[in-house]
């Protein structure tokens, strides 16, 4: 346990230090720990495991945008896990379920079962319909046809400069998205 | 959308904003410029304060106003931190009630039972009510727009601390107007115009602070 606060610390420097590889590794390591607190909140709220992905990838978007309020003195662990937390209890809410119902302690996640496989999320495509044209085109681009952001640039014919903006604009409206969302 | 394709897409995203303390500096700033613009149109310096400069219950004042402001400060800046530790934050606002209570005690021992309502009330309440929250409302505006870069995961209780934030600061340059020193004065209608503010900041956090 200590040892992946260790690795996550790292990584999370390494990131906002700008090595977007290092970031990647990052966000893949989080993603079953985030899945395992997001399926075992759902079954405890009586809510189905199905919709784990949604939580986990709202999460993910919500640790992305909100980076910055990391304190890089400070443990990444109660730091995640506090973002996980409060995301299942927006996912709950919206879907109607009490606001205060058990979410695991910090420490019981740590030991949590990551072994579950990654379920489809919900399709964002009406999400992106909403985004203005640019936004979408990039992050169609980057997201599903796994362009690299030069190759955007060249296919669309903007700087590489625009791609980051717009691909940033796109991810806090899909993040939006998913806030007001109560399907 | 597959989770390892968002993941992707977060990666390519290096976009850096800078940190909760900036955005809440900055923003502190530009609302403290332009509430002592207002404070210069509406209500300016009062004309004695030369004479008074010196005197205890005049410091007083600012003393108990911005201890208030900087312990909220310190508290806002964890409460907009996911996770982050905020008990002893918590307690130390306390400094300013604390502080308040001992001027309270003091100026209750000294001052003629007879004194002791007219001090209270003063003359300039209405005054004090309606100028303290229109002095901190872009203070509060400004701690909110920074507060909205952070991610707090307790929106109201957020904003009610910058409500207190903002309450301590515009009374604090209320009280380059205000005539009344008297604690009595301060601990009831500053109090409540400051409450005022935390009202109005934590109604305002719950609906503008989700992320």
């Amino acid at each position: 346990m200590q040892d992946r606060e260790a690795k996550w610390a790292g990584l999370m420097r390494a990131a906002i230090g700008g090595d977007g590889a290092a970031y990647e590794r990052l966000l893949k390591a989080m993603a079953p720990v985030l899945r395992s607190i997001a399926r075992r909140g759902l079954i405890r709220a009586g809510r189905s495991e199905a919709e784990a992905e949604d939580v986990v990838q709202e999460t993910l978007l919500a640790i992305h945008l909100k980076r910055h309020t990391w304190d890089a003195d400070r443990p990444v662990g109660p730091w995640v896990h506090a973002i996980a937390r409060n995301k299942l209890i927006d996912h709950l809410r919206r879907r109607g379920n009490r606001a205060d119902i058990p979410i695991e302690g910090f420490e019981e996640v740590l030991s949590a079962d990551e072994d579950a496989p990654p379920v489809e999320a919900r399709d964002v495509e009406p999400y992106l319909n909403g985004l203005p044209a640019r936004q979408r085109d990039v992050v169609r681009c980057i997201i599903w046809e796994e362009i690299s952001i030069r190759e955007t640039a060249d296919r669309l014919k903007i700087t590489e400069g625009a791609v980051r903006v717009a691909l940033h604009r796109g991810l806090t409206a899909i993040a939006a998205c998913y806030r007001r969302d109560s399907t | 959308m597959k989770t390892d394709d968002l993941i992707r897409g977060l990666a390519a995203d290096n976009a850096t904003r800078s940190s909760i303390e900036r955005w809440l500096f900055a923003a502190l700033a530009v609302g403290l410029v332009l509430s002592a613009i207002l404070f210069a149109a509406i209500l300016g310096l009062r004309a004695d304060i030369a004479a008074v400069a010196g005197e205890f219950h005049f410091l007083f004042k600012f003393v108990v106003t911005l201890t208030l402001a900087v312990t909220a400060t310190l508290l806002v800046l964890r409460l907009a931190r996911p996770g982050a530790e905020a008990k002893l934050r918590a307690i130390a606002l306390l400094a300013a009630p604390l502080m308040l209570g001992a001027a309270l005690i003091a100026e209750f021992t000294t001052l003629a039972p007879a004194m002791r309502m007219t001090k209270l009330v003063g003359s300039s309440w209405a005054t004090c009510l309606a100028s303290i929250p229109l002095l901190s409302a872009p203070i509060l505006v400004a701690a909110l727009i920074a507060l909205h870069h952070g991610a707090p995961t307790r929106p109201a209780l957020a904003g009610a601390i910058a409500g207190l934030l903002a309450g301590g600061l515009g009374a604090a340059i209320y009280a380059l107007y205000c005539l009344e020193d008297s604690p009595f004065f301060l601990a009831t209608w500053y109090t409540l115009a400051i409450s005022i503010v935390v009202a109005a900041g934590s109604l305002a956090g719950a609906r503008l602070l989700r992320w």
